[in-house]
């Protein structure tokens, strides 16, 4: 969800960059208020076994997505948190790249 | 007290599909000798690129055994899993009690969904005419950017 978003944003900012900012100025504090992916899901079985789920959690460095930023809520981060150690001790999700 | 383990093991690269097999039989053979478990369900997943090398090993063969069992019987058979050497990895996980709460929590969101349903004078199951809000919601999103490259374009 979040990727698409981005996605979406990126091609506006190359069909009209000046637009953009004009845009910017016009709304600067306006930011998208986040959701919980789980919750608004409704994905109840945070598994481990389920790289495709949790690979959007993983960044680059392959550290853990802080919850300010993906937006999901206390209780899911930590399911996320267990699943994605469990995922990196079988190898599935890196611990670190460089 | 039997409880429902997952137990996922990465058997190394150079093994064949007969050593691999024999792997099963073996962690077969322990449930059988210690008794009072059973194997739910074997999946094997195949061959893998690993994450990270483990070892100098960059893929890995990946087994997944459900078992029903004590807790006397998943430390054995870690035990034994350790000291093999074709397996360089391996997770024992209990989950009957997360299915549990995952049941509970489905049964639950089903129920509430019911009742608001009956409340607004609905059937109390989702019509199959009815589109499912994710799938809804998905297509739009692709009309949308489709006529947008459109407009640039």
């Amino acid at each position: 969800m979040n990727g698409r978003k981005s996605f979406g944003a990126k091609k506006g900012g190359r069909g009209a960059a000046g637009a953009q900012g004009k845009d910017g100025q016009r709304r600067p504090m306006f930011r998208r208020r986040k959701v919980c992916k789980f919750c608004s899901d409704k994905i109840d079985d945070i598994n481990y076994k389920d790289v495709k789920l949790l690979l959007p959690f993983v960044p680059e460095r392959a550290k853990i997505l802080p919850r300010r930023i993906s937006g999901t809520c206390a209780l899911h981060q930590r399911k996320l948190r267990v699943a994605l150690m469990r995922a990196r001790q079988l190898a599935l999700i890196p611990y670190t790249a460089e | 007290m039997t409880r429902k383990y997952e137990l996922v093991y990465v058997v190394s690269p150079e093994a064949s599909d007969d050593q691999v097999a024999d792997l099963h039989t073996q962690v077969e053979a322990i449930v059988q000798r210690v008794g009072g478990g059973a194997i739910e369900r074997t999946d094997n997943w195949g061959r893998r690129r690993l994450a990270y090398e483990i070892g100098r090993h960059k893929e890995g063969t990946y087994v997944l055994e459900v078992i029903n069992g004590t807790g006397e019987l998943m430390k054995e058979i870690d035990r034994r899993l350790k000291v093999t050497d074709l397996i360089i990895r391996h997770l024992v996980v209990r989950v009957d009690e997360q299915q549990a709460v995952i049941e509970r929590m489905k049964a639950r969101r089903t129920a509430t969904s019911q009742r608001r349903r009956v409340a607004r004078g609905l059937p109390a199951d989702r019509l199959p005419g009815e589109g499912q809000r994710g799938d809804a919601d998905d297509d739009r999103d692709d009309r949308f950017e489709i006529g947008n490259e459109r407009g640039d374009r």
